[in-house]
């Protein structure tokens, strides 16, 4: 199968790994990956803040940038490794079409003459997010013997509301993490509370953002887990963030970390990932 | 002031802002989904012997006091009851269920000879009957009847002993709202007053009956 | 007060009352976050009643087709809103009653005291209701001489201790019993001195406290929770028995219900009395309901008055992208699953509606571009809790990101674009303009180089440096501007040493060693 990779921003700037863990699972799985060269964002930062007129331009060039590959043949499905941009993609970018058609704001056509609410649903429709493709599309059931992931040690697993709401994930993410080699899951308490991210929620409303992420901080550690898996690096890096503030260790003693769920799948028994990243961020790369 | 302009003006108003988008909720609005046919279950199927089961353990739940009882032994159970008590009761309540010896405590209500407040408050008890009860949420719902009377008497006093027909019992919501007439006074409940307004600690009995005593008569 | 013209197209106008957030959300939230008794109060609150409505909710195998009938009851409710209140106010006429409408808060008060000055009491007693609450009547009738005594326990402690409601289910849910007891003894004129703190004890001194009041009462006020066309009846659900006492007891009661309450069929009547009770106090049923219809003779309140209230009703009702939100029938499920209240509590919200509800629906009541409610629809994460619970399944997360986008436009005083059928609410007076702010200048940049992968691999291209500037620990732990808000709890990670698209670049180009081993730069 052909495959188009939805890196997103805040991976492609911020987090490559993830991105490429992403590549490496699905090149072992015998996929041709592709990267459409035009993406940029999702535009769901400027949506949910309610900046509508400037997330329309990146919601086109999403549009644009990964409708000709479908129509060509050049790939079969799109995957971003976040659920929330993956929702934002499959749910916002035909109301923020359908909004700027009522408005007037701007008449948005393809050359096609499609309308960008139709064109942005043909897009979202063949969107997937990383466990929902692998699962649903891709038939793994089976990390371990698919993949060959492999991975010592202990984690746990926050399920991002976007993914976990919007997209009905459900199990997918877990029962992934589960059947990964030597891998030891252990169960985050309140895991379906939010973590407090939530966009520029996170500096407009920072306070409660804060106290939303000290629990979910407390939850992680009281878990005794070396990392926290995720599968929305946005979330994962305001986690990670607090977890590195408060220099919250693990049993071992290490700094708590989080990860994403693709670099936890990517991991095998000769390239492990280590646990021993220069922070207790999910950010930068070795 | 309370007058037609009021009134025509809010009506107008309504009607504009429907006319603003055609009056039709669209199906693509938050919240508007269709829920298409009724999918939810309108009976429950269940038979005489499970409806009293379920009623009996969600009344239980609720902390009221239940006996299932045989017709000829009701007036026993009534008696018992209501030992040493002055109570009220509805004009309509079928004259077998009150074994003679508690003639002296008792005081009758009706709609025209309504008794006042102050001697409700004064009584001890109230006998009623019931028109639906609903197993699955332990309902009992009184609708005004002769043999139930005024609201008034089934909320002053502090103990209420509720008769509850068997074949006026069903199994779910649903068929509950079925067998009701809505234009009657209805009091649905579901076991004694409770609260918990108190860091959410139930306390049952508080302004209505702190005793609810039913009887089921099979 | 308003002039407005029938039949000119013009929005209704905006609702007044206890509606409005008085500070900026943030503000608010940051004073009450600082509250440790009224976090560990909401916290056991919030998670007791999210149990047991989970419990009761997965005990009905039919739950989800109950939330869909309720929503397209609520739905079809609206849509013929004109024809059902007119139905109602038929039918219930015709038993007995009497119907009053009232545009605005003002106009209902003053709609009230009349109906109690004509029976010459000068008490009442009320039973919990939000509607009265919103249009701050028992201030208004205090004023002028009219006693309201709250019968709601909650409320009457909220009143005792001259305090604001903090939840719509238990208002007074940020007091403990210490608190409450302390109160009772400086309240309560006839209160046992010996009162302890135990809730049954405190359950009891209400009891006492109220019920020579309910026996005596000439004049009762209630809400409603629903009024059904079909038949003119009205309902009641509550637990403690206080709203018997309010509805049979008094010769005179006044109902004041808002214009969204009606369904069309006694019918629906069997949807709610399952949504409702399992939504809000996660029991199968609340201990009573009662349902009236006009005056019945002989039996309860021969003198039947109920106040149909718009106070911003309809202008919410014009807004179609918001007007789901007058589906609500208040069960509080929505507040109890909220991760953002239940850690700044109801008082943050301002207005009457707290909570996740209440941040969309006072400033639809207001009109969006009121300045007071502004901050409202932001105090959210976004997380969707509120929508999965709610039990007529209104979208309050996307209704939150619709209001958001309603204030920037305000704000800019953007819009004039929009056609004439625009049900946008932005029209008429209140546009703020104002310079730009810190955020539209990050989001206006932001915009620029996320419509292209070429400026955004551009701007990729300074991560190097800006790793550098992260220093030897690899974090950042102070930014500047908006960015100290992320900063004031969390550190930021040193930006990797080149993009994703710069790595895959080189390795499309064939950088044989990357190709190879890209596990090397995981
Ligand atoms: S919005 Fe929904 S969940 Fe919230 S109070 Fe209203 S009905 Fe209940």
């Amino acid at each position: 199968m052909k495959i188009a990779l939805f890196a997103t921003c805040i991976v492609d700037a911020m987090y490559p790994r993830v991105a490429q863990a992403t590549v490496q699972i699905l090149e072992r799985l015998g996929h041709e990956v592709v990267f459409p060269a035009g993406q940029a964002c999702c535009g769901q930062m400027h949506l949910n803040s309610g900046y509508f007129r400037e997330a329309l331009p990146v919601v086109e060039n999403h549009v644009r940038a990964f409708e000709g590959g479908f129509d060509s043949g050049e790939y079969d499905v799109a995957v971003a490794p976040s659920g929330s941009c993956v929702a934002s993609v499959k749910h916002q970018h035909s109301m923020v079409a359908r909004w700027a058609e009522e408005r007037g704001v701007r008449r948005a056509g393809g050359g096609s003459g499609a309308t960008l609410e139709a064109r942005a649903n043909a897009v979202g429709e063949r969107t997937y997010e990383l466990s929902q493709l692998l699962t649903d599309v891709l038939g793994i059931t089976d990390a371990s013997a698919q993949l060959g992931s492999y991975l010592p040690g202990t984690i746990t697993y926050h399920p991002s509301c976007h993914g976990m709401r919007l997209l009905r994930l459900g199990d997918r993410p877990l029962s992934l993490l589960r059947t990964v080699e030597a891998l030891d899951v252990v169960a985050l308490p309140e895991a379906e509370q939010c973590c407090g991210f939530g966009g520029t929620f996170s500096v407009k409303n920072a306070d409660v953002s804060s106290a939303m992420l000290a629990d979910k901080v407390d939850s992680i550690c009281a878990t005794g887990a070396s990392a926290c898996a995720g599968g929305d690096v946005s979330c994962l890096m305001h986690i990670g963030g607090g977890l590195s503030r408060e220099g919250r260790t693990s049993a071992d003693g290490t700094p708590v970390r989080t990860v994403h769920l693709a670099e936890v799948l990517a991991s095998t028994r000769e390239d492990p990932l280590r646990f021993d990243g220069e922070l207790a961020l999910a950010g930068g790369a070795r | 002031m309370s007058g037609t302009s009021a009134r025509e003006e809010i009506l107008a108003r309504v009607r504009e802002a429907l006319g603003q988008t055609g009056g039709e909720p669209r199906g693509d609005e938050p919240g508007d989904a269709a829920g298409g046919p009724c999918a939810y279950r309108a009976a429950s199927g269940l038979d005489e012997d499970a409806l009293v089961e379920l009623l009996v353990d969600r009344l239980v739940d609720y902390k009221a006091r239940v006996e299932v009882v045989e017709p000829d032994r009701l007036a026993e159970a009534i008696r018992t009851r209501l030992e040493g008590k002055r109570f009220v009761v509805p004009e309509g309540l079928p004259a077998a269920w009150l074994d003679p010896s508690l003639e002296e405590s008792k005081v009758t209500d009706s709609r025209e000879a309504r008794i006042g407040v102050e001697l409700l408050d004064e009584l001890d008890a109230v006998v009623t009957s019931s028109a639906v009860s609903i197993a699955e949420t332990g309902t009992i719902v009184l609708d005004g009847s002769p043999d139930q009377g005024r609201r008034a008497i089934s909320l002053v006093p502090d103990h209420h002993v509720c008769v509850v027909p068997v074949e006026t019992i069903v199994g779910i919501v649903p068929e509950g709202f079925t067998r009701l007439d809505a234009t009657r006074p209805l009091t649905l409940i579901s076991g004694p007053s409770a609260t918990s307004d108190i860091e959410l600690e139930r306390v049952e009995g508080v302004h209505g009956p702190r005793t609810l005593d039913v009887l089921i008569v099979r | 007060m308003t002039a407005v013209s029938l039949g000119m197209p013009a929005l209704p106008p905006r609702g007044f009352g206890n509606i409005s957030a008085v500070e900026p959300f943030p503000d608010a939230a940051h004073r009450e976050l600082g509250n440790a008794q009224l976090r560990a109060n909401l916290a056991h609150a919030t998670h007791t009643i999210r149990d047991k409505r989970l419990r009761v909710v997965s005990e009905l195998p039919d739950w989800e087709a109950l939330r869909d009938a309720g929503s397209a009851i609520k739905a079809e409710a609206m849509s013929r809103l004109p024809e059902l209140l007119a139905q109602f106010e038929e039918q219930f006429t015709a038993r007995g009653g009497k119907v009053h409408w009232a545009r605005d808060a003002s106009e209902a008060n003053r709609i009230a005291e009349e109906l109690i000055r004509a029976t010459g009491s000068q008490d009442v007693v009320k039973v919990k209701s939000m509607a009265t609450q919103e249009i701050g009547l028992n201030e208004y009738l205090e004023a002028r001489g009219i006693s309201a005594f709250e019968t709601d326990l909650a409320e009457l402690i909220v009143q005792l201790g001259h305090d604001k409601p903090s939840h719509i289910l238990v208002p007074a849910i940020h007091r403990n019993r210490t608190e409450i007891r302390d109160i009772f003894l400086r309240e309560m004129p006839d209160v046992d001195p010996e009162l302890t703190d135990e809730p049954r004890r405190l359950a009891m001194a209400a009891r006492a406290h109220l019920r020579k009041k309910f026996l005596s009462a000439k004049v009762a006020i209630s809400g409603a929770n629903f009024g059904i066309a079909e038949t003119g009846t009205l309902g009641v659900v509550e637990s403690e028995g206080n709203g018997r006492m309010c509805v049979t007891l008094p010769e005179t009661l006044i109902t004041i219900m808002g214009i969204e309450k009606v369904l069309p069929r006694a019918q629906d009547l069997e949807v709610f009395m399952q949504l409702l009770p399992r939504s809000s106090t996660g029991e199968r049923m609340n201990p009573y309901t009662s349902l009236w219809t006009g005056a019945t003779p002989g039996d309860g309140p021969q003198n039947v008055h109920v106040i149909l209230l718009d106070n911003g009703r309809t202008r919410a009702l014009a807004d179609r992208h918001g007007r789901s939100a007058l589906h609500c029938i208040r069960c509080s499920a929505c507040m109890n699953v909220c991760p953002v209240y239940e850690r700044t509590g109801g008082h943050a919200y301002g207005s009457t509606y707290p909570g996740p509800i209440g941040a969309i629906l006072s400033p639809l009541l207001t009109g969006v571009e009121a300045e007071e409610n502004a901050s409202l629809p932001y105090a959210s994460s976004l997380c969707g809790a509120c929508f999965d619970a709610c039990p007529v399944k209104i979208n309050i997360p996307e209704i939150l990101v619709y209001l958001r986008g309603e204030d920037v436009e305000a704000k800019h005083g953007r819009g004039q674009a929009a056609g004439p059928n625009d049900g946008s609410p932005r029209k008429g007076s209140g546009r703020r303009r104002g310079l730009p702010t810190q955020m539209d200048v990050a989001m206006g940049a932001a915009s620029w180089a996320l419509t292209s992968g070429n400026r955004l691999g551009l701007l990729e291209k300074g991560l190097p440096v800006a790793r550098a500037l992260a220093g030897r620990d690899r974090k950042i732990s102070r930014l500047p501007g908006l960015a100290a808000g992320w900063t004031q709890s969390r550190d930021v990670p040193a930006p990797p040493p080149e993009s994703f698209r710069n790595w895959w670049k080189k390795r499309e180009r064939g950088a044989a060693d990357d190709h190879t081993d890209s596990g090397g730069t995981r």
